[in-house]
């Protein structure tokens, strides 16, 4: 799925390259935490290199695996918030709610 | 000891008289008979913020709204240079005109006219009824006297704004008042990255607002967001102290200093690793798009440096504009008196790179964890006033636009009753 640079996170790109945020926060809920550690550790430092990556393209014309990438990294920015500030999938006291994102630019 | 200084009458809620300092009741979002005045007396004379113009882009563009407390839907369509606002209701037999699958739901989409589902009446963009089905089987039917039900509707800054009054008493510019006219000139049309989110919560509307009216509450609710974590006690000891209050008409302004967002001039080990990779964080993306220079009236109080202006519309409507060049929405529709629909918007320039995109993202991501944490909380407050054994609550400095808002709310029901008494 990913450019073959990046390689070394085809393992998560099945599991966290998603298309939109309702997917990719159904499987942050839904991940162990280890699991997304390890989602996180293989990512963090292949950010910048990713970003880079993609942005030599258009941005309204990434080929397919830069969309694949650029999806994954969505995901990084997702799981950073429980790896690093809470140590479980949601914040602190929020499981009585939700709050769905209905719009958002593609990709 | 105040971080910063106060008006010279000692405080910002004395500085504004009538306010009072004395402890506020929250009868007023606890009672069902309360939230029936309000649908009155404030969702049917209030100007209401319903859109932007960019929903609307070309002729036939359309939207509805469903405004639950004034037991309405709205259609607002643009006809050329005109936005129009009319009831979403069939003149013929009261369908419901512009729905698709399901009738609750809000829709959006282009057309040339409106058809009734039912029995196919039609309507020009303009309102008027253009074809009733067998016309020859009514008696003595003009359809000149059978247009769409028009609402008043005016735009400021790109937000379409609508009042449901037969007469409204003020119009929107003079509902708006200078504080909040001293925006225009912001480039909100540029901004047309949206990130759009939505909920329905257990709590009354104003208990709602309230928690997006003060800070106060941020170093509390969302301790567990700041980093590193050695440093929260050190932020929950420090509070919360905003630089500059200010209140014109119904309407209110809170301002927060800047200096928090500069993580790139952070020890690196006091910012969170993956702001450092994205180059943005809370406060939004570090490379700053040059906006230009900025109408005066986003930062009245003149704060330098400066964080954010929260500029409140009465009722039910705020906007956040950051230094770091973007801005989002709140918005609070009640749904009952103790239930409200909760829309929050981002709004940045288009990204022209994924990387800028992702710096967005991780705004926009931001928002919505913080934003969990105080729509989770005021269910758990709403459910407290409901057992309605305190009856007195202490307000603070830092909230006095909660403590306005409380009051305006009760003047506008008092006066709508007193008009009603005298009519």
């Amino acid at each position: 799925m990913l450019p073959t640079e990046f390689a070394d996170l085809e393992p998560f790109a099945e599991r966290w390259s998603l298309a939109t945020e309702a997917e990719r926060w159904e499987q942050r809920m839904s991940t162990p935490m280890d699991d997304m550690q390890a989602f996180y550790d293989a990512s963090l430092p292949r950010i910048e290199e990713a970003l880079a990556y993609c942005d030599k393209f258009p941005l309204d014309d990434l080929p397919d695996d830069a969309v694949h990438l650029l999806r994954l990294v969505y995901s990084f920015v997702l799981v950073s918030f429980p790896i690093e500030l809470w140590r479980q999938p949601y914040p602190p006291d929020t499981k009585g709610t939700s709050f769905d994102r209905y719009v958002e630019p593609l990709p | 000891m105040a971080r910063y200084p106060k008006p010279v009458e000692g405080s910002w809620t004395e500085h504004y008289p009538g306010l009072g300092t004395e402890p506020i009741s929250y009868e007023d979002s606890i009672s069902p008979d309360f939230y029936e005045l309000e649908r009155e007396a404030i969702f049917k004379r209030a100007w209401l913020k319903v859109g932007r113009v960019e929903q609307i882009p070309r002729t036939g563009s359309f939207f509805t709204k469903d405004i639950s407390a004034a037991k309405t839907s709205l259609i607002m369509v643009r006809d050329g240079d005109d936005v129009r606002a009319f009831h979403n209701v069939c003149r013929h037999r009261g369908n419901k005109l512009v729905w698709q699958d399901y009738p609750q739901v809000e829709i959006s989409g282009t057309t040339r006219q409106f058809t009734c589902k039912y029995h196919g009446w039609r309507f020009g963009l303009d309102g008027a009824c253009t074809f009733a089905q067998q016309e020859g089987e009514f008696f003595d039917l003009d359809r000149a006297d059978y247009g769409l039900v028009p609402v008043h509707c005016e735009v400021f800054a790109g937000f379409i704004f609508v009042n449901l009054a037969k007469e409204p008493t003020q119009s929107l510019r003079e509902f708006l008042g200078p504080m909040i006219l001293g925006m225009e000139g912001y480039p909100f049309h540029e901004m047309t990255d949206r990130y759009a989110f939505r909920v329905e919560c257990r709590a009354n509307w104003k208990v709602f607002s309230d928690a997006f009216m003060e800070f106060y509450h941020a170093p509390v609710v969302h301790l567990g967001n700041y980093y590193p974590p050695t440093l929260r006690p050190t932020i929950n000891q420090m509070g919360y102290e905003a630089p500059h209050y200010q209140l014109d008409g119904p309407h209110g302004l809170v301002t927060t200093a800047g200096g928090l967002h500069r993580e790139w001039e952070m020890p690196p080990e006091n910012v969170k690793a993956s702001d450092l990779a994205t180059r943005s964080g809370l406060f939004g993306p570090w490379d700053q798009p040059d906006l230009g220079e900025l109408p005066p009236g986003i930062n009245p109080g003149k704060i330098n440096p400066w964080g954010l202006s929260s500029f409140q519309f009465f009722p039910n409507f705020a906007i956040l504009v950051w230094q770091a060049g973007w801005y989002n929405t709140h918005q609070f529709w009640p749904t009952s008196h103790n239930t409200v629909v909760f829309e929050g918007d981002v709004y940045s320039l288009p990204a022209k790179t994924a990387s800028e995109r992702v710096g967005r993202e991780v705004a926009a991501a931001t928002f919505k964890e913080y934003s969990l944490q105080d729509a989770n909380t005021l269910e758990a407050t709403q459910l407290g006033l409901e057992a309605g054994v305190v009856d007195r609550f202490p307000l603070n400095d830092q909230e006095v636009l909660v403590r306005n808002f409380h009051k305006v709310v009760g003047d506008w029901v008092a006066d709508h009753q007193r008009s009603r008494m005298k009519g």
